[in-house]
């Protein structure tokens, strides 16, 4: 097979490149546009001498789009964090450790991995309302931090480590927390990096539970004010995308750097 | 070796804590609690004066229009956003595989939609989808008279269902790529040897060894597309419009239970959705372990 000179890689090339502009373009477009003064909105035309960052000052000084912003990287990193710990302790005694009930709470596991959270919108928020945690970090944070899938994603990766490594490590006295902490984790980057942007991605997107669980302006995250911003101001594109691209290039800056271990994350952990 | 067996266990449900706490009240808990609510006349306003109704939630729901509506307009897009996603997905994975120049490059492009917030994507095809928005612009170069998409009766689906493709079919290329990297090379070397051509490399070794994975997306997809709610609560600020064109059944439980705070009524078609998935889940786990065996 010779690269790239049969007529059937030229073909492909080609389609490669286009749907490249397809999934790109957009984001071209609407950079451009985020950097447009207002008088030059209505033009099909870049005027590239007079693009300017005014857009972007003007909602993050006169709308609370810091704030908001603030809000999504703090409850994403929170709930992020929380899953990498807890999911990966619960896969790994899944995987590893030999007790009663195991194989009965693997079922729960599997049997919930499916269950959409949206079916129990509606008694959650009665019991958030209950607990004084609506229109709170607590509310947004604390009723997130462990999730089914990626329990069973990191009980599949664990599987394939090599027992002998911890068994040489039980010899020397580690307990199981030792063991967990200094061989087993430092082990796991591809699977931890797949589980990061699963859950970071997830949680900075997520816009059904933030704008069912906040109710101030203040509270809000990006994908809520993003969302009022736009039925307010539809009308001034530029600066409805500069806020789009600010709630954009998080998650596509998150990718990129866990990027190359993403797909060795993926076939390792059998997620198939 | 009995304190060992006994520390063992007191291990395992330690590193378990965290998940049965938070799944027994997150989730266990009010999945029961929302069974109940479906039985009851319950408004979040008057909780006191919740009655016992049975089954006339249900019953009312099968003859409720919108909700047949938001049923009808979720499984026409399911179909068709899975469809599409299963096909463009194998493709661009064939080609994020093969040794094309700047592989690397096209896998980051073709993925970049899916870290992106539905929220975002929407707001972007508001954009170039607006009457007289970029897209409507490079067609009237053709002669083509583009209609006002999200805002049609016609159209606003289909917008959102295209928009929903394009921003989730990176998910399903990767996990065929992790399929298609699983596939021994010796077996392509072996075909190569008997002189198969790409064509026939692909019908006979790639397609019937991907056929768990194409499973598997499959059923992720349907799943995930049943529960469709961002990008028609942007697109049609909340209401389902034009004309319901856009309702879906999680929007049409979110505004029952949130706008008019009908929550048995709305507990009931979260359930109906809910055991709609699960059937699917579960001829998925029979069809799989067929598979298997």
């Amino acid at each position: 097979m010779t690269k790239n000179k049969s007529p059937l890689s030229i073909v492909v090339f080609i389609f490669a490149c286009l749907y490249a502009v397809i999934t790109l373009g957009p984001y071209v477009w609407s950079i451009l546009t985020s950097l447009k003064p207002t008088s030059e909105l209505n033009s099909m035309l870049v005027n590239f001498s007079t693009l300017t960052t005014e857009n972007y000052r003007m909602i993050l000084s006169e709308f609370p789009f810091l704030r908001w912003f603030i809000n999504s990287a703090f409850v994403a990193l929170v709930v992020t964090l929380g899953n990498i710990l807890f999911n990966s302790m619960a896969g790994y005694a899944l995987a590893r450790i030999r007790f009663p009930g195991r194989e009965f709470i693997f079922m729960i596991v599997l049997g919930l991995m499916m269950v959409p959270g949206q079916i129990v919108m509606i008694p959650m928020y009665i019991l958030l309302s209950k607990l004084g945690w609506v229109n709170t970090y607590y509310g947004l944070t604390i009723p997130f931090l462990t999730s089914c899938f990626n329990i069973f994603l990191m009980r599949q990766f664990f599987l394939t480590i090599p027992k002998e490594l911890e068994e040489a490590a039980t010899m020397d006295g580690l307990s199981r927390f030792g063991i967990f902490f200094r061989i087993v984790l430092p082990l796991s980057k591809p699977a931890l990096a797949t589980q990061f942007i699963f859950s970071f991605t997830g949680n900075w997107n997520s816009f059904l539970w933030p704008s069912l669980l906040t109710s101030s302006e203040s509270m809000y995250t990006l994908t809520v004010g993003l969302n009022s911003f736009y039925g307010q101001y539809y009308q001034y594109w530029n600066q409805v995308l500069a806020g789009t691209i600010i709630l954009t290039l998080p998650t596509i800056i998150v990718f990129i750097i866990f990027q190359r271990y993403f797909i060795r994350g993926i076939s390792t952990t059998g997620l198939k | 070796m009995r304190k060992r067996y006994i520390l063992e266990v007191i291990d395992g449900y330690l590193f378990l804590l965290p998940f049965i706490i938070s799944v027994a009240v997150f989730l266990i808990g009010p999945l029961i609690y929302a069974f109940f609510l479906s039985f009851q006349n319950f408004s979040f306003l008057t909780p006191q004066k919740a009655q016992w109704v049975g089954l006339k939630n249900y019953l009312d729901l099968l003859h409720d229009p919108v909700f047949i509506k938001a049923l009808s307009n979720t499984a026409i897009y399911a179909v068709g956003v899975v469809v599409i996603e299963l096909i463009l997905g194998l493709i661009l994975a064939l080609i994020a595989n093969s040794n094309i120049r700047g592989k690397t490059f096209f896998r980051v492009a073709y993925y970049i939609p899916t870290v992106t917030s539905t929220v975002a994507v929407s707001v972007i095809f508001l954009y170039l989808f607006k009457a007289d928005g970029l897209v409507n612009n490079i067609l009237s170069r053709f002669g083509i008279q583009g209609p006002v998409w999200f805002n049609s009766v016609r159209f606003a689906l289909p917008s959102i269902m295209m928009m929903a493709i394009w921003s989730s079919v990176g998910t399903y290329m990767v996990i065929y790529l992790a399929g298609l990297q699983d596939i021994p090379v010796e077996l392509y070397e072996a075909a190569e040897v008997d002189g198969a051509n790409e064509y026939q490399r692909f019908w006979s070794i790639t397609l019937p060894l991907l056929r768990p994975v194409i499973f598997f997306n499959l059923v992720v997809s349907i799943i995930g597309a049943l529960q469709v709610f961002d990008q028609a609560y942007v697109v049609s600020r909340g209401n389902g419009g034009p004309l319901n064109a856009t309702m879906t059944v999680v929007l049409y439980i979110y505004n029952k239970a949130f706008s008019e705070f009908d929550m048995g009524y709305a507990s009931a078609a979260a359930f109906i959705l809910f055991i709609i998935i699960m059937a699917l889940t579960i001829i998925q786990r029979m069809i799989f372990k067929d598979e298997t065996n």
